[in-house]
C-alpha cells in the first residue's frame, strides 16, 4: 500500500447513515484508510444503529443504547464528517455535487448511494391518519412506545416478519394486537403453510389475534383525525377498533434521489457486480439497490455487497457481488423460526419434512439434485446455519440423506465441520 | 421376604440341568444347581432365562369348546364322548394321540396307558418321532434295547470327542461347556465336529469335517473298514458283514470323494479315531433325522462296536436328546412303535395282565408322519395332541394344516392360548406349565430328575396327567386311572419296568416302586437302572448294581444271544435328491436360544434378542449364483412351499446346502414355517423324518421396501395387504416386528397409522418423511412415553439399529434428549449404540464389545468377560465373542 501515501486523497459521499452504508465505511478503512476523506449525511438524526435489533427494543427486551453501533466519537477518530438528520435533496452528477436539505453543497469524486427502503404504505382511504405508522427507523419504535402507554388496541397490517415483530413488541408493551394479513398464512414468502399455522398457533397463544385473509379497506379516523379503527373489504364491510395502526405490508427501494438524478432505477437503483450505477463514480449498495433483478431486505446480502463495494473503492483488485442467498429468522422470545432459500414444491424437487407436533418442531428441508435449495425449521433452528451453508456450497447431500433432517449433530465429522466453519 | 428354593429340572433340552428356582414375594429367579449330577450349577442361556417365561401372558387359562370359554366338566366331556363315539363306531384305529416329550413321564404314562390298554390301539405317537427315532431303532438293532450306554462324564474322561451331527454348543451347551472345560487344559484331548455347517460348535473344534449331506454312513463306513484294515477285530455277531459292507466304500480316497472332504481331514479323523481308546461319539439330530437315520445310527455304533469302546469310562456311542424328557417318553413307551416300558408288541399278553386291562395293543400304530396322513386321509377321525405344535414341527406342515383342518375332532392340551395348532383345535384343555408341573423327566445320561412346582397353578389350569386320568375315567375307565398324584402313576411305572423284568430289560426302576409320596418329593436326581435292596435276579445280566453311570461294562446285552450286534449298513443318499429346479439342499436345525416353535422362549427378551428374525444361511458363491445379498430376504422354497427369511452370507455353510432355523412360525412371522418346506420322507425303519435334506431353490425376494416398528403392544399385522413379510420379535416391554413388502405403499403416513393402531387426530406423534427416497419414519408418543415408532426405507441399510430405539421402552418418560434423537434412531454421540445383543445374560451389545476389544486391547473370550462380563454367566455366547475378537484382528 505504499501507493496509497503518494496519491492524493479523494472525496468520498455517503447518503444513508445505514447498516449497508456505515458497512461500506468501516471496510474500506480497512482495506484503504487514507485513500478518502469521507462524508456521510444521515436522514435520521442518530449515528449508528442496528436496525434489527429494533425489534426487540420495541419489545422492551432491549433498549436504544444497547443497539447503537457507532457513536460520534467513532466518526471523529476516523475523520469522517458526519451530518446527522440532513438528507440529501439532489445530486448535481454534472458537478459532482451533492446537495443537502440544508443546502449544503458538498463535492465527491466517489459517490455511494445506501438509502436503504421506505416503509410502503397501502394508499386506503385514512392512512395519513394520526395514530396510522410504520416500523422502520428508531422514531418509529419511539412512536409505538409512547402509544402504547395508554394501552388499548393495536392493528397491525401485515403478517410477515416485520409485522409479526412489530405485533409481538406491542403486545408485550400491553396492547390488544390484532394482525390484519391479506393471505390465508403468515409469512408466505418464508414459510410453508405447516409452519406458518405452528407459527399462527404459538402466538395465539400468547395472546395475539388474527384476521387472515382480510383486505384492508380503510382506516377510520375520528373528528381530530386520529385513528380509531379499520374497515374490511369483506361481504358485510366488518370493522375493528384500533388505537394504533402499524403498516408493515413491505417496503419499496429508496430510489427517489437516483431517479432524480437521471440513474438508472427498475424496482431499485440497478448496480453492476461491482456496486456501481450507470454512473461509475456512483455506487450503491444495501436495500436500494437492484442486483441482476434481485432486492434485498435483509442485511446478510448487504455484508456482501459492502465487501465487494469497498474493495473497488479501494481498487483492490475485483471481487464480483454475484448475489445473495438469504436466510430469515423471526425475532420473538421463544419462538425460533428460519426459512432460507426456496421451499415450495416444484417440479425436480423433493421435500424432506419432519415434524414433532407436541414439541412445536417442524423442519423443512428442499433438495435439488442432491443439494439443499431451501429450508424452512421451526421450533429447532439450531442447525439452520449449517443447512444454509450446505446450501450456499452446494454440497451433495445423498450419502447422509436419511439423517440429514436431525442436523450436524448426527452428521459424519467431515459434514458437521461444515458447521463449525459457518 | 419370604424367599423359597426349589430344585427342579429345565424344560428345554435333553442335558436336562438341575434348576433352583428362587420365589421372592411374587418374583422368580433361577440359578443352576450345583447338586445336580448333570449340569453341577451351570445354565444355558435358555436355561437362565426360564424366569422370564413364567409370566401369564398369552397362557390359555380356562377350557374352551368351539372357540367359547367352557367348564372343565363340558369341556372333558365332549373329548370323553367324541372320542367314544367315534371308537363305537369306527374302532379304536380311528382315533390317535399325539403327544410330546415336553410331556413329564407320568403324564406320558397315563396317555400311554389309556391309548394303548384301554382304547386297545398303538396309535400314540410324538414328537420324539422327528428327533431321536432313529436313536431309538439303531439302538435297538444294535444293544437289543434302546439303552444309552454311557454319562456325561465320559465326556470329559474322553481323549477324543466326535460330535455328528450336533451343533452341541447352541443345542446342547452345558454338555458342550463340560467337553470345553475338560479339554480346555489338556492339549491330548481332541475335539472333532462332522457337520456340513461350520456351526458355533465347529469353531472350536480341532478338526471340523464339513461332509456332504447325507454321507455319514460313507463316512463311518469307511472308518470301519479302516480300523478292520487296521487290525481291529471282533467276534461280535455282524462284524464280518457289516466289515464287508463297508470296504465297498473303498479307500479313504475314496470316502473324502464321496463325502465331499479333503483326504488329509478324513485321514486324520481316522487315524485319530483309530489310535484313541477312550473316544466318545456323541450324535443328535443331524444322524437321526435322515431317510437313512437309523441306518447312520449303526454305522456309528458299528464303530464303537468293533473297537470295544463301550461301557468304559471315556468311551462310548453317545445319543443325546434334544427335549426334556423324550427319554422319560421312550421309558413309558410313549411311541407308537414300542408298547411300554421297553417293551414290545410280543410282551402285549404281560402288559395287559400288568394293568388288568379290557384290551391291548397288539401291533404297532401309526407313525408321526403316517398319522396325520392317516388324518388326511380321513382313517383316524379324532386326535388329541398335547404339549406340541405339529403344525410348525411336522414335515409338510401344509398338509398337516389341512388334516387337522378336516378332522372331526381336534382336542389340544396346552399352556399357550395362540400357537398354530392350539387355532384349529374343537376343544382346548389348558395345561399346566413348567413352573406349575411336578413330575420327573429323564435326561440323556439316564438322570431321573424331579420337576417340582414353585408357582401354584392360574386359572383353571390342570396337570396333563390329571387331564388325561378324567378323561380316561369319563370314557368309563375309572379302575385304571384312579390315580391321586404324579408319585402314584411314578409308583405304577416304575413297578412296570420291574415286572417280569428277569434281566431281558435293562430299564428297571424296581428300586423305585414302592417310593412313598414324601421320598418321591424329596426324589435327588439318580440314574437308571435302579434295583431294588435285593441283589439283581438275573446274574450277571446288569452291570454292577452300585453303579449305573455305564452299561454293557460286561458285555453282555439283553438281545436274544446276549450279545451286541455290527448291523451292515449300505450307503444311500437322501430320499429326494437334488433337481435343476431345487438344486439346493435345504438342512433345518435349531438355534442357541429358541426352544421348538418359540412359545415359551419368545418370552423372553434376552432370547429373542440373540438372533432376532429367522434365516437362511447361504455360502458366497450360492448367494453370487443365486442372486441374494447378506442382509436382504430371500424366498426359499421347494416342491411343497416356500418361506420368506432373512439371507446370512457364510462360509460356515457348505455350498450347496442352505440352513433355515426350525423355530419360526405363524405366531412369530409371515412366512417362515421351515416345516411346510420340509420333505416327509423318512427312515423306513425308524419313521423319522428327512429334515436335514429337501431340495430346494434360493431366490431374492424383490422387497420394494423394509421397515421396522417397535411398540409397547403386540400388533395384527397378519391381515395388512401392503406388508408381506413381517417377524414380531418380543421385547423387553415392547415388540419389534421387522417388516417389508413387495409394493411400495402409497400414504406411508397413513399406512403407518394404521399398522399400529393410531387415529389420525392423534396429536403426539413425531414424523420425518423424505417421499421421493421413499423413506418415512414416525412415532406415536403417550403421555411422554414412547407407544410406537415405525421406521420404513427402500434399502434394510438405510434403518437404524434397533438397539437404542428399544431401550427407550423403559416404562419411564422418554426424556428431552432422547426424543429429538428419536427418529433419528439414535443417540447424538454415536458411540453409545450397543449394537445387536450378544451376550443375553448381561445384555451387552456387539458394538460395546467390538470397541472394548479396539480400545483396550482384548484379545481373548476370558479378557472380554472381565471387561464386560460378556461371556462369564451362561458362556453360550463365547463362541461369537471368540469370533469377534478374531474379527477385529483380522481387521488390524
Ligand atoms: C424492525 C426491523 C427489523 C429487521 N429485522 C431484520 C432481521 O432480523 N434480519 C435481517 O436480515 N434484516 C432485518 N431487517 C432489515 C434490515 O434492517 C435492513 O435490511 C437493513 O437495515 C438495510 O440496510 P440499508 O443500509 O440498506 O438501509 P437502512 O439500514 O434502512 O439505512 C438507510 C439509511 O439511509 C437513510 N437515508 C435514506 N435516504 C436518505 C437521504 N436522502 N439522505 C440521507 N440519508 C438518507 C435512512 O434514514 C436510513 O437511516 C429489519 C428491519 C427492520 C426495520
Ligand atoms: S443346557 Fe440349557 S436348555 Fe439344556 S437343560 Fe441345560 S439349561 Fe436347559
Ligand atoms: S430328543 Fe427329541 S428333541 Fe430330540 S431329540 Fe429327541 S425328542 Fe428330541
Amino acid at each position: 500500500m505504499s501507493d496509497n501515501t503518494t496519491q492524493p486523497k479523494l472525496d468520498l459521499v455517503v447518503i444513508g447513515n445505514g447498516m449497508a452504508g456505515v458497512r461500506v465505511i468501516e471496510e474500506l478503512l480497512e482495506a484503504a484508510p487514507e485513500r478518502y476523506n469521507i462524508t456521510v449525511f444521515g436522514a435520521e438524526p442518530h449515528p449508528s444503529y442496528n436496525r434489527i435489533m429494533l425489534s426487540p427494543v420495541l419489545a422492551g427486551d432491549k433498549d436504544f443504547a444497547e443497539i447503537e453501533t457507532h457513536d460520534r466519537s467513532w466518526y471523529v477518530d476516523n475523520d469522517i464528517v458526519l451530518h446527522t438528520g440532513e438528507a440529501v435533496t439532489a445530486i448535481d452528477r454534472r458537478r459532482r455535487m451533492v446537495i443537502s436539505e440544508s443546502g449544503r453543497e458538498t463535492g465527491y469524486d466517489r459517490l455511494l448511494l445506501a438509502t436503504g427502503s421506505t416503509p410502503f404504505m397501502l394508499p386506503v382511504p385514512g392512512h395519513t391518519l394520526d395514530g396510522v405508522i410504520s416500523f422502520r427507523a428508531i422514531g418509529d419504535v419511539e412512536r409505538m412506545v409512547e402509544a402504547s402507554k395508554n394501552g388499548g388496541k393495536a392493528v397491525v397490517i401485515g403478517g410477515g416478519l416485520l409485522g409479526l415483530e412489530a405485533a409481538y413488541g406491542l403486545h408485550k408493551r400491553g396492547m390488544e394486537v390484532t394482525i390484519v394479513h391479506l393471505m390465508e398464512t403468515l409469512m408466505e414468502r418464508q414459510l410453508d403453510p405447516i409452519a406458518a399455522d405452528l407459527l399462527q398457533h404459538s402466538l395465539a397463544q400468547r395472546g395475539l389475534s388474527f384476521r387472515m385473509g382480510a383486505k384492508t379497506a380503510a382506516i377510520l379516523g375520528d373528528d381530530e383525525d386520529r385513528v380509531i379503527g379499520l374497515r374490511f373489504d369483506d361481504a358485510d364491510d366488518s370493522e375493528i377498533k384500533a388505537d394504533l395502526v402499524v403498516m408493515a405490508v413491505g417496503i419499496r427501494p429508496n430510489v427517489e434521489l437516483a431517479d432524480k438524478a437521471g440513474l438508472h432505477c427498475e424496482k431499485g437503483v440497478v448496480v453492476n457486480d461491482t456496486m456501481q450505477t450507470y454512473d461509475p463514480r456512483i455506487y450503491a449498495v444495501g436495500e436500494c439497490v437492484e442486483h441482476r433483478h434481485a432486492v434485498y431486505g435483509l442485511v446478510a446480502p448487504l455484508w456482501d455487497q459492502a465487501e465487494v463495494c469497498a474493495n473497488h473503492l479501494a481498487h483492490r483488485g475485483h471481487t464480483h457481488y454475484e448475489g445473495s442467498v438469504t436466510a430469515t429468522q423471526l425475532k420473538v422470545t421463544g419462538i425460533d423460526v428460519y426459512s432460507a432459500g426456496d421451499f415450495s414444491d416444484g417440479e425436480g424437487s423433493e421435500a424432506l419434512v419432519f415434524s414433532d407436533v407436541r414439541r412445536g418442531v417442524y423442519k423443512r428441508v428442499v433438495l435439488r439434485e442432491d443439494r439443499i435449495v431451501g429450508v424452512v425449521l421451526y421450533g429447532d433452528t439450531r442447525d439452520g446455519g449449517w443447512y444454509f451453508k450446505l446450501m450456499r456450497e452446494g454440497v451433495d447431500i445423498s450419502n447422509v440423506r436419511d439423517l440429514l433432517l436431525f442436523g450436524q449433530a448426527y452428521m459424519p465429522p467431515e459434514l458437521a465441520n461444515e458447521a463449525e466453519a459457518a | 421376604m419370604e424367599t423359597t428354593t426349589t430344585r427342579t429340572t429345565c424344560p428345554y433340552c435333553g442335558v436336562g440341568c438341575g434348576v433352583n428356582a428362587v420365589l421372592e414375594n411374587d418374583a422368580v429367579r433361577v440359578a443352576g444347581d450345583e447338586r445336580h449330577p448333570s449340569n453341577q450349577g451351570r445354565l444355558c442361556s435358555k436355561g437362565t432365562a426360564l424366569a422370564d417365561t413364567v409370566g401369564l401372558s398369552d397362557r390359555l387359562l380356562y377350557p374352551m369348546v368351539d372357540g367359547r370359554r367352557a367348564s372343565w366338566d363340558e369341556a372333558l366331556d365332549e373329548v370323553a364322548s367324541r372320542f367314544g363315539e367315534i371308537i363305537a363306531e369306527h374302532g379304536p384305529e380311528a382315533v390317535a394321540f399325539y403327544v410330546s416329550g415336553q410331556l413329564l413321564t407320568e403324564d406320558y404314562y397315563v396317555a400311554n396307558k389309556l391309548m394303548k390298554g384301554y382304547i386297545g390301539s398303538a396309535n400314540i405317537d410324538t414328537n420324539s418321532r422327528l428327533c431321536m427315532s432313529s436313536a431309538v431303532a439303531g439302538h435297538k438293532r444294535a444293544f437289543g434295547e434302546d439303552v444309552v450306554p454311557g454319562c456325561y462324564e465320559d465326556l470329559e474322561l474322553a481323549d477324543l470327542v466326535v460330535l455328528v451331527g450336533s451343533n452341541t454348543a447352541w443345542c446342547h451347551p452345558v454338555v458342550y461347556q463340560r467337553i470345553v472345560a475338560a479339554q480346555e487344559n489338556d492339549a491330548n484331548k481332541k475335539l472333532v465336529v462332522i457337520d456340513p455347517r461350520r456351526t458355533a460348535t465347529a469353531e472350536g473344534a480341532d478338526l471340523h469335517l464339513p461332509l456332504a449331506p447325507g454321507t455319514d454312513v460313507h463316512l463311518f463306513n469307511g472308518l470301519l473298514a479302516y480300523l478292520a484294515e487296521h487290525g481291529v477285530t471282533s467276534d461280535l455277531p455282524g462284524t464280518q458283514d457289516a466289515v464287508a459292507e463297508a470296504r465297498k466304500i473303498g479307500d479313504i480316497d475314496a470316502v473324502a470323494e464321496a463325502c465331499g472332504l479333503a483326504r488329509d481331514a478324513v485321514a486324520a479323523f481316522f487315524e485319530l479315531f483309530a489310535n484313541t481308546e477312550r473316544t466318545v461319539t456323541v450324535f443328535s439330530q443331524g444322524v437321526n433325522q435322515s431317510s437313512a437315520g437309523t441306518d447312520k445310527v449303526n454305522a456309528i455304533l458299528n464303530c464303537h462296536l468293533l473297537t470295544d469302546r463301550i461301557g468304559k469310562p471315556g468311551a462310548c456311542p453317545f445319543s443325546i436328546t434334544g427335549q426334556p424328557n423324550a427319554m422319560g417318553g421312550r421309558e413309558v413307551g410313549g411311541l407308537s412303535s414300542t408298547l411300554a416300558a421297553h417293551m414290545g408288541f410280543d410282551a402285549a399278553e404281560r402288559v395287559q395282565r400288568f394293568w388288568n386291562s379290557p384290551a391291548i395293543a397288539s401291533e404297532p400304530g401309526l407313525k408321526a408322519v403316517e398319522l396325520f396322513e392317516a388324518i388326511e386321509r380321513g382313517e383316524i377321525k379324532a386326535v388329541w395332541i398335547m404339549a406340541t405344535n405339529p403344525l410348525v414341527s411336522l414335515p409338510h406342515a401344509d398338509r398337516a394344516r389341512r388334516a387337522l383342518e378336516a378332522c372331526e375332532f381336534v382336542a389340544v392340551s396346552d399352556c399357550m392360548r395362540h400357537t398354530d395348532t392350539v387355532n384349529r383345535a374343537h376343544v382346548l384343555l389348558p395345561a399346566a406349565a413348567w413352573a406349575e408341573k411336578s413330575g420327573t423327566v429323564t435326561n440323556s445320561e439316564r438322570i431321573i430328575s424331579r420337576q417340582r412346582s414353585f408357582l401354584p397353578m392360574p386359572g383353571d389350569t390342570r396337570a396333563d396327567w390329571d387331564i388325561i386320568c378324567d378323561v380316561a375315567r369319563r370314557m368309563g375307565f375309572g379302575e385304571g386311572f384312579g390315580f391321586d398324584s404324579a408319585a402314584s402313576i411314578f409308583r405304577e411305572h416304575a413297578a412296570l419296568t420291574a415286572f417280569e423284568n428277569d434281566g431281558e430289560r435293562v430299564l428297571n426302576l424296581e428300586g423305585l416302586a414302592e417310593l412313598t409320596d414324601q421320598a418321591y418329593d424329596r426324589l435327588e436326581p439318580l440314574r437308571w437302572p435302579v434295583r431294588a435292596d435285593k441283589p439283581f435276579r438275573a446274574v450277571g445280566a446288569m452291570p454292577a448294581p452300585q453303579d449305573s453311570r455305564r452299561l454293557f461294562v460286561d458285555g453282555v446285552y439283553p438281545t436274544s444271544d446276549g450279545r451286541a450286534h455290527l448291523v451292515a449298513v449300505t450307503p444311500r443318499g437322501p430320499a429326494n435328491a437334488v433337481s435343476d429346479q431345487h438344486p439346493l439342499a435345504l438342512n433345518t436345525g435349531r438355534i442357541r436360544d429358541h426352544w421348538h416353535t418359540m412359545t415359551r422362549t419368545a418370552k423372553s427378551a434376552r432370547l429373542s434378542a440373540h438372533i432376532p428374525e429367522p434365516f437362511v444361511e447361504v455360502h458366497p458363491s450360492d448367494a453370487e449364483r443365486y442372486g441374494v445379498i447378506d442382509g436382504a430376504i430371500a424366498t426359499v422354497s421347494t416342491a411343497l412351499g416356500e418361506a420368506h427369511v432373512r439371507v446370512i452370507v457364510t462360509d460356515g455353510q457348505r455350498e450347496g446346502t442352505l440352513f433355515v432355523p426350525m423355530h419360526w412360525n405363524d405366531q412369530f412371522a409371515a412366512r417362515a414355517r421351515v416345516g411346510a418346506l420340509a420333505n416327509p420322507a423318512v427312515c423306513p425303519i425308524s419313521g423319522e423324518p428327512e429334515f436335514k435334506h429337501t431340495p430346494a431353490a434360493i431366490a431374492p425376494f424383490d422387497a420394494a421396501w423394509h421397515g421396522f416398528i417397535l411398540a409397547s403392544r403386540p400388533l395384527r399385522l397378519a391381515g395388512e395387504s401392503d406388508i408381506d413379510y413381517w417377524v414380531k420379535i418380543p421385547g423387553e416391554r415392547f415388540y419389534r416386528y421387522e417388516i417389508a413388502g413387495l409394493q411400495a405403499p402409497e400414504d406411508l403416513a397413513g399406512k403407518a397409522r394404521r399398522w399400529i393402531g393410531i387415529d389420525r387426530r392423534t396429536t403426539d406423534w413425531l414424523e420425518a418423511a423424505d417421499p421421493a427416497a421413499g423413506r418415512y419414519r414416525a412415532a406415536h408418543m403417550d403421555a411422554g412415553h414412547i407407544d410406537a415408532c415405525v421406521f420404513v426405507a427402500p434399502e434394510p441399510a438405510a434403518l437404524p439399529e434397533r438397539s437404542w430405539l428399544a431401550g427407550l421402552f423403559t416404562g419411564e418418560p422418554v426424556d428431552e434428549a432422547e426424543r429429538i434423537g428419536l427418529l433419528a434412531g439414535r443417540p447424538a454421540d454415536p458411540g453409545a449404540d450397543p449394537g445387536p445383543q450378544v451376550c443375553s445374560c448381561f445384555g451387552v451389545g456387539r458394538n460395546t464389545i467390538l470397541r472394548a476389544i479396539d480400545e483396550q486391547g482384548l484379545d481373548s473370550v476370558a479378557a472380554v468377560g472381565k471387561a464386560l462380563d460378556a461371556g462369564t454367566n451362561c458362556g453360550s455366547c463365547k463362541p461369537e465373542i471368540a469370533s469377534l475378537i478374531a474379527e477385529a484382528q483380522a481387521d488390524e
